[in-house]
């Protein structure tokens, strides 16, 4: 047996026989020719030709991995089109009076070279790029085919890198795993794997000459390990790992529209936390029982100015339409700290954690505020809303928050507008929050706890600071302190609390949060299921 | 001759995606377009040498366009900025 060490970009486990893809040992010769409009000709042909199979491809692709991996496909044709490409092939062919294929061959190996020698890591791995065009286009010349692999059995894959047409082409129930000696993280092969669900290795140092297609190999893609001729016991754990993978799926699945309860009864609502309109399909396809943690920001951010009131309606409109009756809690702009927008000329702060951001933008501009605010009452007529308010520190802000709500509606009402009297609650970020949590209980419908920023503010650490990981304790008892306080205080006046933070999804504190009785638990899409399984099998 | 100059919104910068429908947008014009980063100066038209530019996203660029039809050129880019980058 031999184990070899890489780089997992897509964790899972497989076993199987591996099929080495060799790259074609074809080597471009350089040839005299006497009639270059005729080479040139060829090329435009191969071009075309070229093309045609990218098309295909395009829409292979667009079918099985989508739109935003299919994307590389179109990208292929383009740079077919490029003329400084174009132009270096037709010049290698006129002045040195050669072969097409020649040409084609060493424009691609100064494209990618030029590639391959920029510092930054998107554009090198572009460089294989050039080099998937370059010898689709040789291979269009010399007529042999440039569509590979026709695999009968599943198997590993193993090459030295695969290419994005070669990795679209292979047949996806026919691929076990993925292992190349080279390829990075942000490779069209990472991409791929992870949207097809299949493990992968890449950067294993291994000597492909020496293996030989139709050999046993297992991958585990937990520990970035590539075992050829596994021993019997690695056989067995691998085999293992992979029914238990395989159940694990197989029974998420299965508590797809059961309830949130343990076993002595006790219920808790599982909400999905999401960024946009557009994540709204993972909510649904993950049976979320609501939506906990809606971020506006979207509407605001990667643009140059202000979204209006109508733009702003339609999106809300729609989200609590989709969700067809089940709460959607919208969070009014958090903007500021980490997330900027330019149009907002924020000044540039000592400490942006610490500054002008969220809550306090929109009550120093109220106008941006009732925009928001106004959209939101429009879309509450629609269904299930409810606005949640962050970043807040006292009660005088929850009275200034009371004071502007309560100008929307009478506006609304004055314009005939319908609305709804919607729950509105505070988001619970900061230690001053939690220590007034009893008095923020009597003035709001509910709590969301942000664990994200409470940590840093209460821990006193940057997470954005590496240097301080080894202080960073997400568990710290202060901040577990802290939750009981904020799900009493809510408790005491009738009010639920809930946890919309990374902390909320950690497995780990789903018994301790249950126990403490928070009501609510709003999480990334792909952790509903597995928290529902938790919560079933707690007493 | 027209110019303005753009701040790159997009996450992922000039990837190589919008870089191409930079270079076909830029292709529709009669005009000279050229993209301008720290210096260096490339033809919109190009893809592969706009990609080079390796643009990221908060860097800005100048965008210059001389010719016939700068100014619907110049309306074109803009747009095509503003609504891709």
């Amino acid at each position: 047996m031999e184990c070899l060490k890489g780089k997992s970009v897509y964790k899972g486990v497989a076993f199987g026989k591996i099929s080495v893809l060799k790259k074609d040992d074809y080597v471009v010769k350089r040839v005299k020719i006497e009639d270059t409009q005729a080479e040139l000709q060829r090329v435009e042909e191969a071009v075309e030709a070229s093309k045609q199979q990218l098309q295909k491809l395009y829409e292979k692709a667009l079918k099985e991995v989508g739109e935003a991996s299919a994307a590389i496909f179109e990208v292929h044709q383009m740079m077919l089109e490029d003329e400084d490409y174009k132009e270096s092939i037709e010049n290698i062919i006129s002045t040195q009076q050669v072969n097409a294929e020649y040409a084609v061959a060493s424009t691609g190996d100064n494209f990618s070279q030029m590639f391959a020698s920029m510092d930054d890591d998107y554009m090198r791995a572009r460089a294989a790029d050039i080099k998937d065009i370059s010898n689709r286009l040789v291979k269009n010349l010399s007529g042999q085919s440039a569509d590979v692999m026709d695999l009968d059995e599943p198997v590993i894959v193993v090459a030295d890198d695969l290419s994005p047409s070669e990795t679209v082409q292979m047949d996806k129930e026919k691929i076990l795993a993925f292992v190349t000696v080279h390829g990075s993280a942000n490779s069209h092969t990472a991409i791929l794997a992870r949207m097809m669900n299949i493990p992968a290795l890449i950067g294993v140092d291994m000597d492909l000459e020496a293996l030989h297609t139709g050999t046993e190999a297992a991958v585990d893609g937990f520990h970035g390990e590539f075992f050829v001729n596994p021993s019997e016991e690695v056989k067995e754990r691998i085999q293992r790992k992979i029914e238990e993978e395989k159940e694990k799926q197989e029974l998420l699945q299965q508590l797809k529209g059961k309830e949130n309860v343990t076993k002595g009864g006790r219920h808790i609502n599982l909400y999905a936390n999401i960024g946009s309109v557009a994540d709204m399909g993972y909510v649904l396809e993950n049976d979320a029982g609501g939506i906990g943690l809606f971020r506006s920001e979207f509407l605001y951010i990667g643009r140059n100015e202000l979204p209006d009131e109508e733009e702003q309606f339609q999106a809300y409109k729609q989200a609590v339409q989709n969700m067809a009756g089940k709460k959607v809690i919208i969070r009014t702009l958090d903007i500021g700290a980490d997330k900027q927008a330019d149009y907002l000329n924020i000044e540039k702060e000592e400490n942006p954690a610490l500054g002008y951001r969220a809550i306090r933008i929109c009550l120093a501009q109220p106008e941006i505020f009732k925009t928001q605010l106004r959209a939101l009452f429009r879309a509450s007529a629609y269904g299930n809303l409810s606005i949640m308010y962050p970043m807040i520190t006292s009660t005088e802000e929850v009275v200034q928050i009371q004071a502007i709500v309560q100008e929307v509606k009478e506006e609304l009402k004055a314009d005939g507008i319908p609305y709804n009297d919607v729950e509105e609650g505070v988001m619970i970020e900061t230690p001053a929050a939690v220590m007034i949590s009893d008095e923020l209980a009597k003035m709001v419908d509910f709590f969301s706890i942000g664990t994200n920023d409470l940590t840093q503010y209460t821990l006193a650490i940057d997470r954005q600071n590496e240097k301080l990981d080894r202080f960073y304790n997400p568990h710290h008892k202060a901040i577990l302190k802290m939750i009981q306080m904020v799900v009493d205080s809510a408790h005491q006046e009738g009010k639920w609390a809930g946890i919309c933070g990374e902390l909320g999804a950690d497995p780990e504190l789903t018994e301790t949060f249950v126990r403490m009785g928070v009501d609510e638990l709003s999480v990334a899409p792909s952790m509903i299921l597995k928290l529902r399984k938790i919560i079933r099998e707690m007493e | 001759m027209k110019k303005f100059e753009y701040t790159i919104k997009d996450e992922m910068g000039i990837h190589a995606r919008p870089a191409g429908m930079l270079a076909k947008e830029g292709k529709k014009y009669e005009s000279k377009i050229t993209i301008t980063k720290e210096g260096r100066t490339v033809e919109a038209s190009k893809l592969m040498a706009l990609m080079s530019l390796a643009v990221k996203c908060g860097q800005t660029v100048e965008v210059q366009i001389e010719g016939s039809d700068e100014e619907a050129a110049y309306e074109g880019m803009k747009s095509f900025f503003e609504a891709n980058l």
